[in-house]
């Protein structure tokens, strides 16, 4: 069963960097665009809270294979150039899970309790100060554990890349291995899904990392739930 | 009374919840440096009165002026349209005000919790927030709490620390909202000394909502016993707590001695 496996081995993880590169990518798109439509979704200006809605039920509400698609494909001809094949999934890895992540977000800062606006107020700090100085502060570390159940699937989300060729892990499975070795599907697949368990335990070891700093920064002691979120990745 | 000698003027503020109809057409006044004290049934307004002024909540109807300039309303021409934002922060600056539950900024520690708003509002340099923080803190009997966080305080020194930081924007107004409801009565008893304390030796206008009847005898000008929405009795604190002239008055009075 184990006989070419050095040979998978290497062939699979010369796929690792796109897959680290599209989840990474995909990650540092998805903070940014959970920050901008999350608070976006807190608004007192309708139209910004519109807007931001129609993003996120616009991301969350359609197919994730039909988004790499359509931007692949459809984008190029609506602008007149194609976006290479990498930046197109990170692209679309960001626009997606952005779109949950607005949602955690908003969560977690409508979770941070009435009375510390209030104070706030009573201080007279402004409503960008108050969020910034006080509610932010407070918040992240509510957003964490979430965080990193959706890093995890944005990972796992990566391997929709070797749709558009892009030669990550799952691409250079399918696509190199298996049709060469097919009686050996197995071990090429199950060494696939180790592959994808250690990055997805990488995640959740930096996530908590994260959350122990996010912890220190709300004032407060890290909370037991933190060691029962999301472990192996589910 | 001339315009320059009231701090805060009340005008048939209405103001209500839903049908519920908390305060009916009040009116009141307190000068500058004045201590008035609020008393009154549980429900009967005495928070939202502190809330309206804070610009925590907004008035229904009626006029809200601290000093001379409309808190609720501003003057557009010479027509009153209700505040914006801009405008109520600009009141605001005069206004500071004691939550029953302290509210500290966990993510901040007492000192920055004490220098943050003095300097990102008005713009103090750093090091002149904190000398100030530093005096303030020392006038609460906390000068060596300095960097703890709030969540290693106990309550009573929190709500110290919330005096501290109220005082810290040079309010001309302090609201104090039951300051002390929160605490056991020895944590209590330190709390008052500092409010007694801050009442002899600031000009600070005192707007203060407290079940502590012998801090209030104490402290206050002027009590007003507050009722169905009204202001009820108005009256200096020996007067109303030795011969009430109203029967509801009275029947408070017990009920709160009782307890
Ligand atoms: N945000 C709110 N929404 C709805 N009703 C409210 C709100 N805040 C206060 N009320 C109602 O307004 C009335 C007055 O409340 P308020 O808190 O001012 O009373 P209080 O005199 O401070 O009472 P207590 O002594 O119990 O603190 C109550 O009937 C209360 O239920
Ligand atoms: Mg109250």
């Amino acid at each position: 069963m184990f006989d070419n496996f050095e040979l998978f081995l290497t062939t699979l993880l010369r796929g690792a960097p796109l897959t680290v590169a599209a989840t990474g990518g995909g990650i540092v798109l998805t903070i940014l665009l959970s920050f901008v439509a999350g608070l976006a979704m807190l608004s007192r200006s309708r139209w910004v809270r519109f807007l931001a809605r129609v993003y996120v039920e616009g991301w969350r509400g359609t197919s994730e294979v039909v988004q790499l698609f359509w931007i692949y494909f459809a984008v190029p001809l609506l602008v007149g150039f194609q976006l290479v094949p990498l930046w197109a999934g990170i692209l679309v890895l960001g626009l997606n899970h952005g779109a949950y992540g607005a949602e955690i977000v908003r969560g977690a800062v409508n979770a941070v309790p009435r009375a510390q606006h209030e104070g706030a107020i009573a201080l007279n700090l402004g409503p960008a100060q108050r969020i910034r100085k006080v509610i932010l502060p407070q918040a992240f570390v509510e957003m964490v554990p979430p965080f990193n159940n959706l890093f995890i699937q944005l990972l796992k989300s990566s391997s929709l890349l070797s749709l558009i060729t892009v030669t990550e892990i799952t691409n250079q499975g399918v696509q190199v291995l298996v049709p060469n070795y097919t009686g050996q599907a197995l071990t090429i697949f199950l060494i696939m899904l180790v592959l994808y368990l250690i990055l997805s335990l990488v995640i959740t070891v930096v996530m908590r990392l994260v959350e122990r700093w996010a912890a220190r920064v709300a004032g407060r002691p890290a909370t037991a739930r933190a060691r029962v979120t999301g472990e192996l990745g589910i | 009374m001339p315009a320059d000698d009231v701090m805060i003027r009340f005008d048939k503020v209405v103001k209500r919840f839903g049908d519920n109809v908390v305060l009916r057409e009040l009116d009141f006044q307190a000068r500058p440096g004045e201590h008035v004290t609020l008393i009154g049934p549980s429900g009967s307004g005495k928070t939202t009165i502190l809330r309206l002024l804070m610009g925590l909540e907004r008035v229904n109807g009626g006029t809200i002026q601290v000093g001379d300039e409309y808190l609720s309303h501003m003057r557009r021409g010479d027509k009153l349209v209700p505040a914006d934002e801009r405008h109520l922060r600009k009141v605001r600056r005069r206004i500071g005000m004691v939550f029953q539950q302290f509210n500290l900024f966990p993510n901040m520690n007492v000192l920055r919790n004490l220098t943050e708003a003095p300097i990102s509002v008005l713009g103090q340099p750093r090091e002149q927030a904190e000398a100030r923080a530093k005096e303030l803190l020392d006038m609460v009997g906390l000068a060596e709490k300095l960097t703890a966080n709030p969540a290693e305080l106990s309550g009573g020194q929190q709500q110290r620390v919330a005096i501290a930081r109220a005082l810290a924007m040079q309010p001309d107004v302090l609201l104090l909202d039951e300051v002390t409801s929160a605490l056991d009565p020895e944590l209590a008893a330190g709390v008052l000394d500092v409010l007694r304390d801050i009442a002899r030796s600031t000009d600070v206008t005192l707007l203060c909502v407290t079940h502590a009847m012998k801090f209030a005898r104490d402290i206050s000008d002027r009590v007003l016993m507050f009722d169905g929405g009204k202001i009820i009795e108005d009256a200096p604190p020996a007067e109303i707590f030795d011969s009430p002239r109203e029967a509801r008055t009275r029947d408070f009075l017990q009920s709160v001695i009782e307890t």
